[in-house]
């Protein structure tokens, strides 16, 4: 006879299995197959003898003073944490943008010169290079500070609860530039940001005590990843274009072989 | 709130959500036991368990409105802290296991020290049954289990969670669920056998 392999028992046991009515009329005719059973059983009865201690008579008391008066911690919402003071420059720099593209728009529309309409783009595109260019100086810090953060000795956790807190701020400034970036059909920019994007996120969205080892994983991501060189290569065509508004975006800016050139 | 009254689950979150704070200390204080010993389980001590309550009634006041009253409120919040003790409990032994130097290889964790096996003084799985190093052993071997393992055998034994549940909080589908839920059983029992039986496991599968 062959018999019901512990697998099978153990299925039996939890209830969640096709062939119980198979197994049940197994178990009848095999004494062997019983005995493993109780075997395993055994391991359920000792799972029950495990105690739990008695957190105190008080108990549920005590949650509810330790936590009560943090309910009021409550997360802000959305529209609350763009009215933090420092989200407001960002803020500020998006509306700007956003009401000239729009001042723009309706410009392009009207049957004016040529000439008048390549002026509206050359006006948005200039905010836009400043505006990234001083949003991606705020992530070279941050990519900067990581990179160059002291070896963690014997520290079982590091706080990067400071780092974590910019880089939520720069997260939702970087979505916006993106977004732009994207629909001035600047692919370069574009495709750094969704990068940087990437790396912003995984810091923010890390606890704010991460262990030496999960600290590590970023730097070397930032590092494998070259973003600090990219983030730089990216400024430095901005100035470029800051200084002379005519020169063309660098298309493959992200390619290693043009990296080199600037 | 009216003293001496019992107010319903559902009424209570109705009056949270409408702005009576006191109103949650009703919901904290009937389920937070439930959960303290589903987080003691998985976390194996009082002060991770204690932390994983009340980090969970914490979110479970921020997140009141996604609750909606569709539910049971025991049943939500114990999802909140199973998820919570879950993700804790990963990140304890991530620390844990860079702070053990040198790292003893994986799959020689599980054995059991030779020397624990010889008899000592032979006492019979039916006098260890029960007993404070039964229960050692146990919590030793609870121990042993990855994270996913021993948050799917509390939730299946102790608390006779639903299979669909458990692959809820593991972030897994029910066949892969089953699966843990048995190799948990399993390595308990490599782990347990020679205390309780005193004998290795029968071979799988075996002609009789």
């Amino acid at each position: 006879m062959k018999h019901r392999t512990e697998e099978e028992l153990i299925v039996y046991r939890d209830g969640e299995t096709k062939e119980r009515t198979a197994v049940a009329a197994h178990l009848q005719d095999c004494a062997e197959c019983r005995e493993e059973l109780a075997r395993i059983e055994a391991i359920f009865g000792a799972l029950d003898a495990m105690p739990v201690p008695d957190p105190g008579e008080n108990y549920e008391e005590r949650v509810w003073q330790r936590i009560g008066p943090r309910l009021g911690e409550r997360k802000p919402r959305w529209w609350e944490s763009v009215f933090v003071p420092r989200r407001l420059v960002a803020l500020g720099g998006v509306v700007v943008l956003v009401i000239l593209a729009f001042v723009a728009g309706r410009w392009t529309r009207q049957p004016v010169p040529a000439g008048d309409q390549v002026d509206a783009a050359k006006v948005r595109e200039r905010v836009l290079v400043v505006a990234v260019g001083e949003h991606l100086g705020r992530t070279e810090m941050v990519l900067m500070e990581l990179e160059n953060a002291p070896e963690p000795k014997g520290q079982k956790t590091i706080n990067i609860s400071e780092t974590q807190r910019r880089a939520e701020d720069l997260v939702e400034e970087n979505r916006l530039y993106r977004q732009t970036a994207l629909k001035e059909g600047d692919q370069a920019m574009a495709s750094t940001l969704d990068e940087l994007e990437r790396v912003l996120l995984d810091i923010a969205n890390s606890p704010d005590e991460v262990t030496p080892a999960a600290f590590e994983t970023i730097r070397k991501r930032i590092e494998e990843q070259g973003l600090l060189f990219k983030v730089r290569v990216v400024k430095r065509g901005l100035n470029e274009r800051k200084v002379n508004p005519d020169a063309k975006p660098a298309e493959n800016q992200t390619d290693g072989t043009e990296r080199k050139k600037i | 709130m009216a003293d001496g009254v019992e107010v319903s689950d559902a009424l209570a979150v109705e009056r949270t959500l409408a702005g009576d704070r006191d109103a949650y200390r009703v919901l904290v204080e009937r389920h937070s036991r439930t959960v303290y010993k589903m987080a003691y389980r998985i976390m194996g001590n009082a002060h991770d368990a204690e932390e994983v309550v009340q980090e969970s009634f914490l979110r479970g006041y921020q997140k009141l409105k996604q609750f909606a009253g569709n539910a049971n409120f025991g049943t939500w919040v114990y999802r909140i802290a199973a998820n919570y003790a879950i993700d804790r409990l990963r990140q304890r032994n991530a620390d844990e296991s860079r702070r053990r130097v040198p790292s003893k290889p994986v799959e020689d964790s599980l054995e059991v020290d030779p020397l624990s096996q010889i008899p000592d003084g032979s006492p019979s799985p039916e006098r260890l049954a029960g007993s404070a190093q039964l229960a050692d052993r146990m919590q030793a071997a609870l121990a042993e289990l990855s994270p996913a393992e021993r948050t799917a055998i509390v939730m299946r034994h102790w608390d006779g969670s639903g299979i669909e549940e458990i692959a809820v909080v593991l972030k897994s589908n029910p066949n892969a669920t089953k699966n843990t839920v048995f190799r948990a059983v399993q390595k308990l029992r490599r782990a347990l056998t020679p205390f309780l039986e005193g004998k290795e496991v029968r071979a799988i599968g075996t002609e009789g």
